[in-house]
């Protein structure tokens, strides 16, 4: 089952984030929320544990808010397809700003590894192209993840899309907050905006 | 007659505008929706004004996850659906218990009030129960002189107090449509 050569999650979200900048980054459901904290707490990081299929469709609410800002929608292949509708809500929106990256290891890791569907079936890099996402890679070397990284940069050249193959490791978890209201008022705090 | 509008049939065409300008006045920047008839001509205006963006959603859910994205980076949104969308949801309004962020939908409502097909009574009965269940508030406006005040009650406890709620524009204000013979 295991395929070789695959990359580690942990490595491609800490290469991801590494040169961040003034990025905004949103964990989905899952694993994906865990990396992003493995790679450091961050007051841009807007963690998930629940939402399912909403991890993109929160990053265009804040793509297009922060128009200056990168955002980048870090999270996985299962999340990902529970919100594949939102792919074409940001196509015809065309958010320069908003990247995505699934890290996609073709299973929920986090209820037992059943695969998923893009394990033999569903081609996340074309369905983004198909929804009008042009940028849109399949990523299989750090080489590629780097470049995808300081591509984020540019908030006027997206959105883009990238599947990441990873691979199906159940890593020590490592948490963040579960505190919603604590997230998005630090999140507020760190651009400027303060409490109602 | 039974599946008209019950009255002011002519002033219709008046509260989509009210809702409008009251979403300008709150600085509502975002504008989700999944289209409705009954939404059409609110949608038209958000589509022509220049501080407003209208946003298409392929699933109301969208919407919800939309809207909180919006306020954390710092602009505020309105989710627009027909009661049908309600039920697509249920798990994603989790996220206002959660993040407690400003959270306004306006749902044009099917299934009641001289309703002609089956199909929309089961989530148009069900509309108000299960908004109030997921921790909305729920209020409604029947008739056109009073949508604008009930908008504005629902934007102002959205907005400036954080509760989470709906206004259900009853099938009643909006005119039942008849495709029967």
């Amino acid at each position: 089952m295991s395929k070789p050569n695959l990359l580690h999650r942990r490595d491609v979200v800490k290469t991801l984030l590494a040169s961040r900048g003034d990025a905004i980054a949103v964990g989905g459901l899952g694993a994906s929320t865990n990396d992003i904290t493995a790679a450091g707490d961050h007051a841009r990081n807007l963690y998930l544990w629940g939402g399912m299929g909403g991890a993109a469709m929160i990053g265009l609410g804040l793509a297009l808010a922060q128009p200056k800002l990168p955002v980048l929608v870090i999270t996985g292949d299962g999340e990902m397809l529970m919100g594949m509708g939102s792919l074409a809500t940001i196509g015809l929106q065309k958010p320069g700003n908003l990247s995505i990256a699934v890290l996609d290891n073709e299973c929920y890791g986090e209820t037992g590894g059943q695969m998923s569907h893009t394990a033999s079936a569903a081609d996340l890099v074309g369905v983004a192209k198909a929804c009008g996402l042009s940028d849109s890679r399949a990523i299989s070397t750090m080489a590629e993840v780097e470049a995808f990284a300081k591509s984020i940069q540019g908030v006027a050249a997206g959105p883009r899309f990238a599947s990441v193959k990873i691979d199906a490791a159940n890593l020590d978890r490592v948490l963040p907050t579960r505190d919603g209201v604590f997230i998005l008022t630090r999140l507020r705090g760190d651009l400027g905006l303060g409490p109602i | 007659m039974h599946a008209r509008a019950d009255e002011s049939t002519e002033q219709a065409a008046c509260w989509p505008d009210d809702i409008f300008a009251l979403l300008q006045r709150f600085d509502v920047r975002q504008v989700a929706y999944v289209p409705d008839a009954g939404h059409s001509q609110l949608i038209q205006r958000v589509l022509a004004s220049s501080t407003m963006r209208g946003i298409p959603l392929t699933t109301e859910e969208e919407g919800v996850a939309l809207l909180l994205g919006a306020w954390g980076g710092g602009q505020r949104g309105v989710l627009l659906m027909q009661s049908s969308g309600v039920g697509n949801c249920v798990n994603m309004l989790s996220l206002t218990q959660v993040f407690r962020f400003p959270f306004l939908t306006l749902v044009t409502m099917r299934g009641e009030w001289g309703e002609f097909n089956p199909w929309q009574v089961p989530m148009g009965s069900t509309t108000p129960g299960v908004f109030e269940l997921a921790g909305i508030r729920v209020l409604r406006a029947s008739h056109p002189q009073e949508v604008r005040e009930v908008v504005e009650a629902a934007a102002s406890q959205a907005y400036n107090a954080l509760t989470p709620t709906a206004v259900l524009l009853s099938q009643r204000l909006i005119g039942a449509k008849v495709f029967v013979k």
